[in-house]
């Protein structure tokens, strides 16, 4: 599903990814983890298509296609989603004109008709309910003034509305408390199958307790230095980071 | 092209000797005709402003002082309701003040004498009746020594008259509506409005001029309003004309104490648009909200110079205004705050935001602050940028395309000044009139 190759990018000379290889197969779940400052966002925005970043080398594969000239918005309709690690704050728009306006362009560019207005509804309570978000939440002015933990859900609030192929979520587990965890996880688990994966960027193997990853990389300055199984995440929150400064890069 | 240039007329000469001709209609024994031959005076000799004047700095009048305007409708025009309709907020119940190139329509008008006035200026302006309250308020808060004010008040003649006497409200909000036909090649308007809400009053005022051709319309006007001890006024200004159509809003506000008036002013077309709004607080404890929304594109020109002078203690102002700017679209924002020495504990608040969505559109901002007493609260700022590219991406990435996701955040950042439109109705127009403006379907019901 998605094949990144050998991935060197950064802004202007300042390289922040040096040379990531990672694949990801259909019904896989993914973690990254790694030190504050090796890259994870980075890598997370680089997938979404933020211009800002420049690739130099490499390239991104998305169900066989290069992604490198896509815009942002042909790679949320081709159905990669990133859950941002600081969902930007937009006052004046509402939560709810928000998603009906992302999901309707989405269909727009793929030929489809808009949704009905009460299926709309209907599938904006059923998520609401699955994340359990208070109604009166969703007429709210866009992340405005929502607390950390109210960022975070209304992120994976989003991920259930477009139902996406590829979720990305960028630190989605930092600011929820235990109870928000596991709301936040069991809406992740919901939208699992056999034809969609996952990438969860995290700092603590606390989330990866609720979702189970198939995979653990470790990011360090930019490149992956360790892969391996869920027992990886164990290892890391019992030693840290350091110990892997001396291992061999995998090639 | 409607318009007549030519090169030998002089605007000025022609008003001023057209008051000859207007003092052949009007009744010269009454009082008003006294203030009238003095504001002819004054106009006579400043003349319309010019460049060099500080105020007048970024807007120019020149070339509409080339244009041969008709100073008086030739004939009574007529318009159906069903052409003109769209203009009216027809989605509610309203009284309705409506003017076709400059005279009274009753055919289109709803005004009223039950508990209030809402009537004709040139009704106020003849009948014995009304003598003693145009003595009180005409002419009394407008500034004398304007140059267009008086050109205004010389020939003032008709317009709004509203009264809304003490503890009462009118039972919907009024509109006062000019058309112009385009019958008139090229039409000077000048109409005069007074409003007065008496203690405890209540009342919401919608305006608006229309021009329905391309012909050249300039309008001077002139509002006076008097908001006595705690009353409430809420004034709307739509400007939203057609690309010849020029106006110079002249209002002047005279606030007692304990009263709250909010004026909004959305801007969203014409040729050259000139907004003095002028604040006086006469009171304690009174609230000025002056709040604007501004969309330009093509050579459109707006002006909005503000005036909060705080005279009493204990006072607020907020000032918002947002604007976005496109193509060759040029903005300007003067907004002048005066606190009086004894105008201790004032609370003074200001903001300009603006976007420029092009390289040659632009926009001067500049607050002025004299501020004579020192126990007070101001605060000022004006921002000129581009969208947030952050917040771009974010939107983009949920699948908004980049056209859509701009027009949803210009669409957002002109969206809260209408949080205070107390109007739903009008709010959905000004929100529609908004999304018609940035030219995008945003994809759901405003
Ligand atoms: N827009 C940017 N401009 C310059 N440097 C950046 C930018 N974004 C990230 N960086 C730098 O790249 C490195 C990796 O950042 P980031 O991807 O946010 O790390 P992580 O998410 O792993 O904490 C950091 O050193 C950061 O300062
Ligand atoms: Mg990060």
């Amino acid at each position: 599903m998605l094949k990144i190759k050998n991935l060197h990018a950064g802004v202007e000379e300042n390289e922040i990814l040096n040379g990531i290889n990672l694949e990801v197969n259909p019904g896989e779940v993914h973690a990254i983890m790694g030190p504050n400052g090796s890259g994870k966002s980075t890598l997370a925005a680089v997938i979404a298509g933020k211009e800002e970043f420049e690739i130099s080398e490499g390239h991104i594969e998305f169900e066989g296609e290069d992604l490198e000239d896509a815009a942002p918005e042909e790679r949320a309709h081709k159905g990669i989603f990133m859950s941002f690690q600081y969902p930007v704050e937009i006052p004046g728009v509402s939560v709810t004109n928000f998603i009906k306006t992302a999901i309707n362009e989405s269909r727009k560019a793929r030929g489809e008709e808009e949704m009905p207005a009460n299926k709309m509804l209907k599938l904006i309570r059923e998520k609401s309910e699955l994340l359990e978000i208070d109604r009166k939440f969703l007429s709210r002015s866009l992340n405005q003034g929502f607390s950390g933990g109210e960022k975070k859900r209304n992120e994976i609030f989003q991920m259930a509305m477009l139902e996406p192929k590829l979720a990305i979520l960028d630190e989605t587990d930092s600011g929820l408390d235990i109870d928000a965890l596991r709301i936040v996880a069991h809406g992740v688990n919901k939208l699992r199958s056999k034809d969609n994966a996952v990438i969860v960027i995290t700092h603590y193997q606390r989330l990866l307790d609720y979702i189970i990853p198939d995979f653990v990389h470790v990011l360090q300055e930019g490149k992956i230095v360790k892969s391996g199984s869920k027992d990886l995440a164990l290892e890391l929150e019992d030693k840290g980071y350091d110990w892997l400064k001396d291992e061999v890069v995998p090639q | 092209m409607g318009s007549k240039h030519t090169e030998n007329i002089d605007l000025r000469e022609k008003l001023v000797s057209s008051f000859l001709a207007f003092q052949s209609h009007v009744d010269v024994d009454h009082p008003v005709h006294d203030i009238r031959s003095e504001a002819i005076r004054n106009f006579e000799i400043k003349g319309f402003p010019n460049r060099k004047e500080e105020a007048w700095k970024y807007t120019s009048l020149g070339k509409l002082q080339k244009i041969d305007f008709s100073i008086f409708p030739k004939k009574v025009n007529a318009l159906e309701y069903s052409d003109v309709k769209q203009y009216f907020l027809h989605e509610m119940d309203t009284y309705k003040i409506v003017f076709i190139d400059g005279i009274y329509s009753s055919y289109l008008s709803e005004t009223t004498h039950d508990g209030v006035d809402i009537c004709l200026m040139s009704a106020a302006l003849t009948k014995p009746i009304y003598e003693p309250i145009i003595e009180l308020y005409f002419n009394k808060a407008a500034k004398g020594e304007d140059s267009l004010t008086s050109l205004n008040t010389a020939f003032s003649k008709e317009g709004a008259y509203i009264y809304i006497p003490k503890s009462k409200a009118p039972i919907k909000p009024i509109e006062i509506i000019h058309f112009a036909t385009g019958k008139e090649s090229s039409l000077m308007l000048q109409p005069r409005n007074l409003i007065i809400a008496e203690e405890n009053a209540e009342l919401q005022i919608i305006e608006r001029h229309q021009s329905l051709t391309s012909n050249d319309v300039l309008t001077n006007a002139v509002t006076e309003i008097f908001a006595a001890k705690n009353s409430i006024v809420d004034y709307y200004k739509v400007q939203n004309d057609s690309s010849n159509a020029s106006l110079i809003d002249n209002t002047y506000i005279s606030q007692k104490q304990g009263s709250a008036v909010h004026v909004h002013t959305f801007s969203f077309g014409g040729n050259i648009t000139r907004n003095n709004l002028n604040f006086y607080q006469d009171g304690e404890r009174i609230d000025s909200t002056l709040k604007g929304v501004t969309i330009l594109n093509n050579k459109q020109h707006v002006d909005h110079h503000t005036l909060v002078h705080h005279q009493q203690p204990n006072c607020e102002s907020h000032q918002d205004y947002k604007g976005i700017y496109a193509d060759k679209a040029t903005g300007v924002f003067n907004g002048k705050i005066i606190v009086d020495e004894v105008a201790q504990k004032t609370n003074a608040f200001q903001q300009n935001n603006n976007i420029l969505i092009s390289d040659d559109a632009t926009i001067n901002t500049k607050p002025q602050l004299e501020i004579f007493a020192d126990d007070v609260k101001c605060s000022h700022g004006c921002t000129i940028g581009q969208l947030d590219e952050e917040a771009l991406f974010y939107l983009r990435a949920r699948g908004i395309p980049r056209k859509e996701a701009q027009a949803l955040l210009m669409y957002a950042f002109a969206n809260n000044v209408l949080e205070s439109v107390r109007i739903p109705e009008l709010k959905l127009r000004i929100n529609k009139l908004i999304a018609e403006k940035l030219g995008v379907h945003l994809g759901f019901d405003l």
